[in-house]
């Protein structure tokens, strides 16, 4: 079988081998876990619960605030200790309940199900909604919206997104390699809802023992298949993904679901088979901890709630002083200036670098190479755009298709006159984006 | 833990290409014709290329000195433009001449209007261009300096280039030694082998791509085809190689026509932009007043590069009608 791919993309460094090789760790949170209202795209969540409650793990403590929205759940058992503003990893500051670990884990019951056929669709899509899955490759939309398009017998394709395409990041892989029963449950739960899909496990070639591993398990799945990708960023784009897999193309006007696809990240597929069959909401998240200057860098499985700083000292603390530290990976990974922030339910990554690349590179003047045109996965003319938007050009950059920038970063990651492409591009597409808002 | 830490909007990290390292693979690429030159030439050849390299990067320097901007010099486009000058200049040519077209290439064309990158024009070929139109018999005579001790074989007293006895039907035309470069010609256009090996290498380390050079090269090579059927009764091999491999062609369709900056960034717009100049030099060979067209097409073509930019845009992922 040939390698499926899209046109365009990147080669960057991908610094997978510093954590592939160690079995991934459960640690418990020391201090406090503290719950943003806020994970998910879409309204943010209503607090159930008061300073001074008891809570339990598992336990709902906050409400979805609308269809678009998710509930939130305790990780730990303990009291709430408060009810404030916290800082995010995009420097934020978002409402959050504040847990004081009693280091008990007592655990609220959970309503598990013999099998997902015992229960109808309907049921299935509550249940994940109740469980609090979001996506969890990073942009955080409720996984229940995206399981219930217009006709679900439309839907032909289920793609588990197993590229995992961002360097450093190690955690989808380890958990389909330790766990790839989960992700096979996942994606059964999410096929039970689409009659007519087929459902494809979409894994990037660097990870041969996986795709292997995969191919043996779901042998005698009919539904299911394993398709190997060429390792290139961003495979795992959600539109490069389709593109790779399906042919299809997609643009910022449609949801994959207009192509006939639903895409779910690995992650996302075992905590709908979690929530759906076993009934437990989504509490943990396996965060991948690496970089050069973190002394042992690992996978973990950790609480959400759980504060960055505390991940770093379970990694062995910084064998060298870091420069930059990046929430998720290199390529679209937030910038931290601080460490106490909570992992929430689409965090992945906490890369520790000593070298800033990009305060190391000086920005120079465009020598209109075109290198931004050929890696540009939407197809677009990232140069041209950049100028657009550092002149406010509302009218050229959306007549230039910026609108359709996925914010890779590949064009800034290429550019030779390490011009800040990806970002100038980034903010347009905001302000243009409010000033829609504002004149509907 | 400290509070200094770099924060910034993603991505984090950057490939090692930068301008200055692309920039010196063209000077190295540049290094087989301009040797040939040389070799072909003598030691007058080598001062040119000398003396054009070190009047482009000082006119840039003091520059940059002068209006308090940042140096740029370490860029290496300086001394890309110098080295391309130069192998546009007769061997013979005067060496104050040389010296003020690196002037006007860096001074008028690149930095008044700029700098890198902001240049319409290809620099290396405005400037020729201006010396052409300022002291044309200068820059068409290809009379080796007496006592030259270069390797040139081709007769000597008409000084005529191959090309220029293709377009006059007289003199004799061997397109082998066209080919090879034991011709009369700029320093750098005669060895067409010397050229091929440095884009060979540009195209390998992905400096360049075919698109350009290819359709360049293609539809001046139709557009010849088809006026040697209509004009000379027949395809005429051996005027096709002549003109394939004499002048200035190859030199421009792969090292001057490439130049980032003055190439329509799209890549249907690079292939519009190639069929153009292949077009537009036959032209001007064929048709025009001398047998020389390549650096007016191809400043003649930059020009046309924002238009042809405004009707190549891409179709963006999704927006090209759905594919199912």
């Amino acid at each position: 079988m040939g390698l499926l791919t899209f046109k365009g993309g990147v080669h960057p460094y991908d610094g997978k081998e510093l954590s592939k090789d160690k079995p991934i760790k459960s640690v418990s949170p020391k201090g406090d876990l503290v719950y943003l209202l806020s994970q998910h795209i879409g309204a943010p969540a209503k607090p159930l619960v008061a300073k001074g409650d008891r809570v339990l793990a598992g336990q709902k403590i906050a409400e979805p605030g609308g269809f678009v929205s998710s509930p939130v759940h305790a990780s730990v058992s303990g009291t709430v200790k408060a009810i404030e503003p916290h800082l995010t990893v995009t420097g934020a500051m978002v409402p959050a309940i504040v847990v004081e670990n009693d280091q008990k884990y007592e655990e609220v019951e959970f309503s598990s199900v013999e099998k997902v056929e015992d229960l109808t669709k309907e049921e299935v899509i509550k249940r994940i909604q109740e469980g609090g899955v979001v996506g969890m490759g990073g942009a955080g939309f409720p996984t229940h919206v995206k399981l219930s398009p217009k006709d679900p017998d439309k839907i032909e394709y289920v793609l588990i997104n197993g590229a995992e395409c961002e360097p450093y990041i190690t955690s989808d892989y380890k958990r389909m390699m330790e766990e790839p029963q989960l992700v096979i449950e996942g994606l059964k739960t999410i096929l039970y809802l689409f009659d007519n899909a087929k459902g494809y496990i979409c894994i990037e070639d660097n990870k041969p023992d996986c795709i292997k591993k995969m191919e043996d398990l779901v042998k005698s799945e009919p539904r299911i298949e394993v398709k190997a990708l060429q390792t290139k960023y961003p495979q795992g784009a959600e539109r490069s993904l389709i593109y790779a897999t399906t042919g299809r193309e997609v643009n910022s006007g449609m949801l994959p679901a207009d192509a006939g696809c639903v895409v779910d990240n690995v992650e996302t597929a075992v905590a709908a088979y979690r929530a759906v069959v076993l009934g437990r909401p989504l509490m943990h998240k396996i965060i991948t901890v690496t970089g050069d200057a973190i002394a042992d860098p690992q996978n973990f499985a950790v609480c959400t709630g759980t504060i960055y700083e505390e991940l770093v000292e379970e990694a062995g603390g910084f064998k060298q002083q870091p420069e930059k530290i990046i929430s998720g990976g290199p390529m679209m990974g937030q910038g931290l200036f601080s460490m106490q922030v909570p992992v929430t339910k689409s965090s992945s990554a906490l890369l520790c670098l000593t070298k800033d690349e990009v305060s190391a590179n000086k920005e120079t003047a465009c020598i209109n190479c075109g290198r931004c045109v050929s890696v540009c996965p939407a197809r677009l003319v990232p140069s041209r755009l950049a100028t657009f938007a550092d002149h406010q050009n509302e009218e050229a950059f959306v007549k230039w298709e910026g609108m359709e920038c996925v914010a890779c970063g590949c064009c800034s990651f290429t550019c030779p006159a390490k011009r800040h492409l990806t970002q100038s591009i980034k903010s347009m597409r905001a302000m243009v984006l409010n000033n829609r808002k504002k004149n509907a | 833990m400290s509070d200094l830490m770099n924060v910034s909007s993603s991505p984090h990290v950057r490939s090692k290409v930068n301008t200055s390292n692309l920039m010196l693979m063209v000077v190295i690429a540049l290094l087989p014709a301009s040797l040939f030159g040389v070799y072909n030439f003598g030691i007058h050849a080598l001062l040119v290329i000398l003396v054009c390299v070190a009047a482009c990067v000082l006119t840039e320097f003091l520059y940059n000195k002068g209006m308090k901007k940042d140096q740029t010099i370490g860029d290496y486009s300086a001394v890309v433009t110098g080295i391309l000058l130069a192998l546009n200049m007769p061997p013979a040519i005067p060496l104050w001449i040389p010296v003020l077209g690196s002037v006007f290439a860096i001074l008028v064309v690149k930095q008044l209007f700029g700098g890198l990158g902001q240049n319409f024009m290809n620099p290396a070929l405005a400037g020729r261009c201006f010396l052409m139109i300022s002291f044309t018999g200068k820059m068409t005579d290809f009379t080796l300096p007496s006592g030259g001790f270069g390797n040139v074989v081709v007769d000597a007293v008409t000084a005529a280039t191959p090309l220029a006895n293709v377009k006059s039907g007289e003199g004799t035309v061997d397109v082998m030694s066209m080919f090879v470069g034991n011709i009369q010609g700029t320093i750098g256009e005669t060895s067409v082998i010397a050229i091929l090996i440095g884009a060979a290498f540009l195209l390998f380390m992905k400096v360049i791509d075919l698109r350009i050079p290819l359709t360049y090269i293609g539809s001046f090579t139709v557009f010849i085809a088809i006026y040697s059927m209509a004009a000379r009764g027949g395809l005429d091999m051996n005027f096709i190689a002549a003109h394939l491999c004499g002048g200035g062609l190859m030199l421009g369709a792969w090292f001057m026509a490439t130049d980032y900056v003055t190439t329509p960034i799209t890549k249907n717009g690079q292939l519009v932009y190639g069929c153009l100049l292949g077009i537009v030099t036959a032209v001007f060979r064929l048709f025009g007043g001398s047998a020389e067209g390549v650096s007016y097409a191809i400043i003649f073509c930059n020009l046309l590069i924002p238009l042809i930019e405004r009707v190549t845009i891409p179709t963006a992922l999704g927006k090209g009608g759905q594919k199912s």
